[in-house]
């Protein structure tokens, strides 16, 4: 942590976007979890996407649970709506926010202990429901929080800072989440901003369930030679199935890459995604195989990176409802309680 | 590019700009933290040791640091409600020189006589340093001057209204009270005569003297009112001259002619015109002197060239200006050429003519081998500051014509340098090398031995007397100086850019922890380029060519870690971020070598 507030001062040079804010606008306190922390980089990758997005920050709101990575909302879009909820039930707090208003942009910032232990009901029904939200794991396997031991995503046969050796198999809360119904599902690393901001940009405009399975190394009790989730490890067994770039508006066209090499995807919101494939076969739109694949390459050891999974045409929940368009909270009293005679009618329909 | 080259100290010595900016090279963060700290006297020897004369520059100094200092690039005008300011640098060291205690037992002392005499010319302010740093290691030095008291153009030509008396007398006293130091009040007429004398080595600080006049239609007739800026200055200020016409005209746009016309309100002159052949933004005078003198309603007329002294009945009754613009040349060179308007009257009682000083050395024989230039000027050495006699050396103003006071002390520094090494039968053109200490800062977790958290305070201005009480009386100190508290306030506005940020590429786990948090954007991690092209491609574009970028040696990722140090605010939030201390904050204190030190 540190004691000083970041001075306000900034680059002569610094830039407003098309909403008139500058990056720093989008920027929280100053952290005070541990230097090094992937989740400061996390952070810092929100804040970038944000920025470039043009979102005005009273459009968002951001909900967490219990943990470090729940500490870290703080830390960014300090002019947003934020909540910090009960351990593992942010995804019931945000869908309950999310019904009430659609109109904002929902990030859901949860842990791996979050998410994976204590919250597991919570996350795959918040992901079969299809809530339009960004669902961000800062995944490192580990309690910081606690002294670092084993949470239910660390690797098997993994080790921990005293040398114990986890004995549990892990939770894929990437495989999980497809399998589960997300419409969007990616893997990123906290050390690789270039990948993680546009799949951060993509899961924003994505109009469904969006999960990002953010790998982002514990300095303080998971970065040691025995870990599977150290910034040395990661870097060393990163597999990027693609490289996205994310446009709104009409991408530009280049020539540069071999034929179908680059597949482009247009989102609902009119949001362009171009994929540059890395590994030949990989094919996101197809959830089997993309299922397998992961699986298979983890059981090689590797850590299977970028946009894994992806329906164009999502549903969401305000949909399979059949809500109104405006937001519930913009309705009036008279509206939302249009009086007894309506309610006869209701009734004498249901006799 | 390159790594960074860790061993060689200049990179970290050109990011505290003030200090590389200082001819003296005083360590100007290191002070103003004394001051902050309340250790005056300690702030004060600082200066002391490298400047001589911190309570005279205080007050007068040319200030090349703070166009250089890098608060003036960071602020924002937004934040401080004011324009982008440097830190009051000057007026801080004046602080360092008013609430000293007697400092007299830490002077140094010499020790013992090393039996080498040395005779300085001048007893300017190139002359007491070269006597202080001399005699401060056992020589004798004898200084000759033809004024009742020392300080050459620091007595004569610097209003008392600017610097009293008494820290003059203060001051030159601490010089010449480290030693053996002899002066005496009598003009040197032949420096042939001198050589003669057995001295090991004579130094020149002569200055330069004589004021350029100017030859116009009508100057022979209104001489009685027409006064040549720095004679007349002199004269006003050893009392022999007490009284100016109600109207006057001051030519010239430099620190000379602020001086004139600022003196000359205090002595009747009601109506006071300063004419300038040049723009107002390219006078030579520096931008607060002009302040002054317009805040005392002196009017500043520009782009007239004089051209007559118009005469009425025996007597001068104004000047008659021809209307000029510039135009610039390709290759930037300016000519001002007439724009053809009517000439321009102003009538007056009397001109004080501030356009120039020339060097003079009518008592240099030209047939003993010390070689001049075609300016008038003796051929100089400019690191050595030796002359083509070995055993006679130059400093000042009398080296390279007019400068400032700052850079006559750097002068008498590296001359005195090279008159130690001279006795010593030592290479001359060997210098040597700066000390240099080198302490991180590091106290504990998240502590650090100097103020990290950054004021967005604007410039702290300096208090005035009274402008009726100012011009009622011309010994009156215009500036009151800072107090305690707006000192405190001014110097927390220093950015401690000695306190480096020090990279060791051996430890970083390339978390992007320091790239995040700073609140410059001044880090970035990425593939290494030829400089234009990473300059182009960080972060935030790296636009000052003037300064430096720091870059890592290759990284394990392959990348390297680029730190563009111009706009860096030494806040130490990288360091405190950092997880491995691949980051650190280290001071640099430098200080130039004196005379003295043998290796």
């Amino acid at each position: 942590m540190t004691y000083i507030a970041k001075p306000k001062l900034h680059h002569p040079a610094l830039e407003r976007n098309g909403a008139g804010f500058t990056r720093r606008d989008y920027e929280g306190a100053i952290s005070t979890l541990c230097a090094g922390c992937g989740h400061d980089s996390i952070s810092a990758a929100i804040i970038h996407a944000c920025y470039e997005l043009n979102i005005e920050p009273h459009r968002v709101a951001k909900l967490s649970g219990i943990g470090c990575s729940s500490k870290s909302p703080t830390y960014f879009l300090g002019n947003s709506h934020g909540f910090n909820t009960v351990h593992g039930r942010m995804p019931s707090v945000l869908t309950g926010a999310n019904l009430a208003n659609r109109e904002l942009i929902y990030l859901g910032v949860s842990g791996d202990g979050d998410s994976a232990s204590i919250g597991l009901g919570q996350f795959a029904h918040v992901m079969r429901r299809g809530v339009n939200m960004v669902y961000i794991v800062m995944n490192n396997g580990v309690y910081g929080l606690t002294k670092g031991q084993f949470s239910a995503t660390a690797d098997r046969g993994s080790r921990s800072k005293k040398g114990a050796v986890n004995a549990d198999a892990a939770i894929d809360l990437a495989s999980l989440a497809i399998l589960m119904g997300a419409t969007f599902v990616a893997r990123s690393f906290s050390g690789d901003k270039a990948q993680l901001v546009p799949l951060i940009k993509a899961a924003i405009a994505h109009e469904g369930a969006s999960f990002l399975d953010v790998i982002s190394p514990c300095v303080a009790f998971n970065n040691h030679a025995g870990s599977t989730k150290s910034y040395d490890y990661v870097r060393e067994h990163n597999e990027a199935v693609n490289r996205l770039d994310f446009f709104t508006g009409q991408p530009p066209i280049t020539a540069d890459y071999a034929p179908g090499t680059l597949t482009e995807v247009e989102q609902h919101d009119g949001s362009v995604l171009r994929l540059r494939k890395l590994d030949e076969g990989y094919d996101p739109s197809d959830k089997a195989s993309a299922l397998a694949h992961i699986q298979e390459r983890e059981a090689a050891g590797e850590i299977v990176t970028g946009l894994l999974y992806l329906d164009p045409k999502p549903g969401d929940l305000h949909r399979a409802l059949n809500t109104v368009k405006a937001p519930l909270a913009s309705l009036s009293d008279g509206e939302l309680c249009p009086g007894a005679a309506v309610l006869e009618r209701i009734n004498a329909g249901l006799r | 590019m390159l790594p960074t080259d860790a061993g060689d100290p200049t990179h970290f010595r050109k990011v505290v700009d003030c200090q590389w900016a200082c001819p003296a090279q005083t360590p100007v963060p290191e002070y103003i933290r004394l001051i902050a700290h309340g250790r005056h006297s300690d702030a004060y020897m600082v200066n002391w040791k490298s400047n001589v004369f911190p309570g005279i520059l205080g007050r007068t100094c040319d200030r090349p640091c703070e166009p250089a200092c890098r608060r003036g690039r960071v602020e924002d005008e937004t934040l401080t409600g004011s324009r982008k300011e440097p830190v009051a640098i000057c007026r801080l060291k004046r602080v360092a020189a008013d609430y000293k205690e007697d400092i007299a037992s830490r002077l140094p002392k010499a020790a013992f006589s090393n039996g080498r005499r040395i005779a300085c010319v001048g007893g300017g302010p190139a002359s007491l340093t070269v006597a202080r740093d001399l005699a401060a290691v056992g020589y004798r030095v004898e200084i000759f001057d033809e004024g009742d008291k020392l300080g050459g153009m620091i007595r004569t030509q610097i209003p008392r209204f600017r610097l009293p008396d008494s820290v003059i007398d203060e001051e030159c006293g601490y010089a010449i009270g480290v030693g053996d130091v002899v002066v005496s009040r009598t003009r040197v007429d032949s420096l042939k005569d001198l050589l003669g004398r057995g001295y090991d080595a004579v130094f020149v600080g002569t200055g330069a003297p004589r004021a350029r006049a100017l030859k116009l239609p009508g100057s022979a007739e209104g001489a009685a009112n027409i006064h040549l800026g720095i004679d007349w200055l002199a004269s006003v200020s050893f009392g022999h001259t007490a009284a100016i016409g109600r109207r006057v005209i001051v030519l010239g746009g430099g620190n000379t002619a602020m001086d004139c016309c600022r003196t000359a309100r205090r002595l009747g002159g009601e109506t006071v015109t300063v004419v300038v052949r040049s723009g107002f933004a390219e006078m030579k005078a520096s931008p607060w002197e002009k302040e002054d003198a317009l805040a005392e309603d002196v009017v500043i007329l520009n782009y007239l060239a004089p051209k007559s002294f118009v005469i009425e009945g025996g007597k001068l009754a104004g000047m008659t200006f021809q209307p000029v613009r510039a135009v610039y040349a390709a290759d930037g060179r300016r000519d001002l050429v007439p724009t053809g308007e009517p000439d321009r009257l102003i009538e007056c009682d009397d001109v004080l003519v501030a356009v120039g000083q020339e060097n003079a050395f009518p008592w240099i024989e030209r047939d003993i081998g010390l070689e001049f230039l075609p300016s008038g000027l003796p051929k100089v050495d400019p690191t050595t500051f030796g002359s083509t006699l070995p055993n006679v050396f130059f400093g000042g103003d009398a080296a390279f014509g007019p400068k400032n006071i700052i850079w006559a002390v750097a002068h008498g520094h590296e001359a005195a340098v090279s008159i130690d090494r001279f006795c010593d039968g030592q290479d001359v053109a060997k210098r040597p090398p700066p000390g240099i200490t080198v302490i991180s800062q590091k106290m504990g977790i998240h502590e650090w031995s100097y103020d990290n958290d950054i004021t967005v305070d604007p410039r702290t201005k300096v208090p005035h007397l009274d402008k009726a009480a100012a011009i009622g009386n011309i010994r009156a100190e215009v500036e009151l100086g800072f107090d305690l508290q707006l000192a405190l306030r001014e110097a927390r506005r220093c950015l401690n850019c000695d306190v480096q940020t020090v990279f060791s590429a051996g430890l970083c786990i390339e978390c992007d922890a320091c790239a995040d948090v700073c609140p410059m954007d001044c880090i970035t991690f990425t593939e290494n380029g030829e400089e234009n092209d990473l300059r182009g491609r960080l972060k935030a574009p790296a636009l000052n060519p003037e300064q430096d970028l720091y870059v890592s040696p290759t990284l394990k990722t392959g990348r390297i870690m680029v730190k563009d140090e111009d706009v860096c605010l030494h806040c130490g939030l990288c360091a405190e971020r950092c997880p491995t201390g691949a980051w650190d904050m280290q001071k640099y204190l430098v200080e130039l070598t004196h005379a003295g030190c043998r290796p």
